[in-house]
Formats: C-alpha cells, structure tokens, sequence
C-alpha cells in the first residue's frame, strides 16, 4: 500500500478530491448502463404477462 | 457462370435473434464476474497501491478511468459503424440492435472520458478545458453517439432508423484516426498515447499492469451492458414471435 494511513488515502496529498470525483462519476456511469436494461427487460415482461392475463380474462368471458 | 460469394453459417446463426438471445444468456455470467473481477482489482490497485507519478502527484491516479473510458468510447463506435454496415449490406436484424444498443452505452462512455479528462485537465494544466485537438475530436465522438441515438429514437420505423443511424456511424468514422493521431499532428496539451502495440510502455510496470487489468475491464463491463441492452430490444422486436410468447407464459 502506498499510504501511510486511511486519510492519507482519502486526502491523495490535495488531489483527493479530484481523484474521488471522477471514481464516483466512473461507478455511477458503468451502473447505470448495467442497471437501466435490466429494468427495460422486467418492464417487458411485466406488460406483457398483464396482456396475457387481459386476453385470459377476456376469451374466458366469452367461452 | 460466376460463383455466388458464400458466407460462413455462423455468420447467418448471429442474425437471428432467438439464437443471439440464447448464446448471449450462456455468455453473460462469464463476462459479468470477470468484469467485477477485474473493475475492483485494478481501481483498488490504482488507487492506493501504485506509486505516485513524479510530476503530476496522485492525481495521476485519474488515468486507470479516463484512458479505459477512452478507448472504449472508440472500440464502441468502430463496433457500432463496423454493426451499422453489416445491417446495411444484409439486411442482418441483430447486427442493427447492436448498433442501435452500441449508441447510448458509448455516449456515456464517452462523457466518462470527457468528464475525467476535465478534472484532470484542472490541477494538471491549470484549465477544465481547452479547445485542443484531443479534447475537441472526442467532444465530436459525443456528439456523433448523441446524433446516432437521436435517429434511433426520433425515427418509427425501425428499417428506416436502422439505416439512417448506419449511414450517419460510418461517415462519422472518419473522426476515429482523427482522435488517434490528434496529439502527433497538432501540437497540443494532451500527453502522447500511453500503450502502443510496437513499443514497449514508458511507465513502470506498476504503474501500466493496473491499467491495463482496468481496461480489459472496461471491456467486459462492455461486453455485459451491450449483450444486455441488445435482448432487450430483441424482445421488444421480436413480441410476437411465439418464442417470446413462450417466455412470458413461462414468467
């Protein structure tokens, strides 16, 4: 390890808070980008189990 | 008579969705796990256990997000024109999902780099920004990715909209080289390329090992966000199919 302690590591000698940001920024973008398909995919099958469901529904009336 | 140019089966299997689908759920563990491996390992390596660079100090440490980012935002673009193309001359469905899924994830990726380079621009050179060679072809890169998505949103139907996102990817091609060569044929800030594949890298391999374990990271993050959003928008195109119907009665 290169630091001395764990507020040296946060602190980067002043850089600390350049450095972080962009780690943050980083973290935010990548899980974005895992996260907002797979919620597009549930909401998917979510409309489309419903539209099942409708279509059940409506041929049982009929029947 | 002239002989009919035949392309390999495999080549056939990738345009149908349903086989994509299939292959790419086997795919996605692997590549998920190896991406978290990876992305954890070399930030917390570059973090805190490389050395300081001498010049720059620790925020030199910036370089294991923003040269992945980088080189991903370009990788994604020659994916998404290389994709555009095949969609283009054969008509493949898959091949346009993957370059409409390529558009936003590399926008993003591009902002990253944008965005880190900024920060490090300011204790660096003194600025966030400057309108250098560099900096400006990668603002292009973001504002193609924007242009192509636009058109993947803003048209309906979807042959259309493929096309016309493929037309636009393969001319803004020309700006890749451009971004590549930029700091050798314009004098500018930014600092030289750190890996070539002819020579051997300047820094010290612990400073460079790091780096390279982020950016085979970065890669398989790719990987697992593009497989993802590419079945999404196959089954969103593909609804009718009865295999799609099977899977929602399966739910």
């Amino acid at each position: 390890m290169h630091f001395e302690s764990f507020s040296d590591l946060i602190e980067m000698g002043g850089h600390g808070p350049y450095v972080w940001t962009c780690y943050a920024i980083a973290a935010t973008i990548l899980i974005y980008n895992i996260v907002s398909p797979l919620l597009s995919k549930k909401q998917f099958f979510d409309e489309q189990t419903r539209r099942l469901k409708r279509e059940q529904r409506i041929s049982n009336s009929k029947s | 008579m002239a002989k009919s140019w035949k392309m390999p089966k495999w080549f056939y299997q990738l345009g149908s969705p349903r086989w994509f689908y299939d292959i790419s759920s086997r795919l996605l563990p692997w590549f998920a796990v190896a991406a978290v491996l990876l992305l954890v390992l070399g930030a917390a390596w570059g973090l805190a256990f490389a050395p300081p660079d001498y010049q720059q100090g620790n925020s030199f440490r910036i370089i294991y997000i923003h040269v992945p980012a980088a080189v991903l935002a370009q990788s994604c673009y020659m994916l998404m024109a290389v994709a555009g193309a095949i969609s283009l001359i054969w008509k493949m469905k898959v091949a346009d999902m993957v370059a409409k899924s390529c558009a936003p994830i590399g926008a993003t990726i591009a902002i990253l780099a944008l965005a880190t380079g900024a920060i490090w621009g300011k204790p660096t050179w003194g600025a966030w920004w400057v309108w250098d060679a560099r900096l400006t072809s990668m603002l292009i890169l973001l504002f193609l990715y924007i242009g192509v998505y636009t058109l993947h949103s803003a048209i309906d139907n979807e042959v259309n909209a493929g096309q016309a996102g493929a037309v636009l990817s393969l001319v803004g091609l020309v700006n890749i080289p451009i971004i590549k060569y930029s700091v050798e044929w314009w004098n500018t800030l930014h600092q030289p390329a750190t890996f070539t594949i002819t020579e051997k890298p300047k820094m010290v391999p612990e400073m460079w090992v790091p780096l390279l374990v982020m950016v085979i990271g970065f890669y398989c993050f790719f990987a697992v966000a593009l497989m993802l959003r590419t079945r999404t928008e196959i089954l969103q195109r593909e609804k009718r199919s009865s295999w799609v119907q099977q899977l929602v009665e399966g739910k």
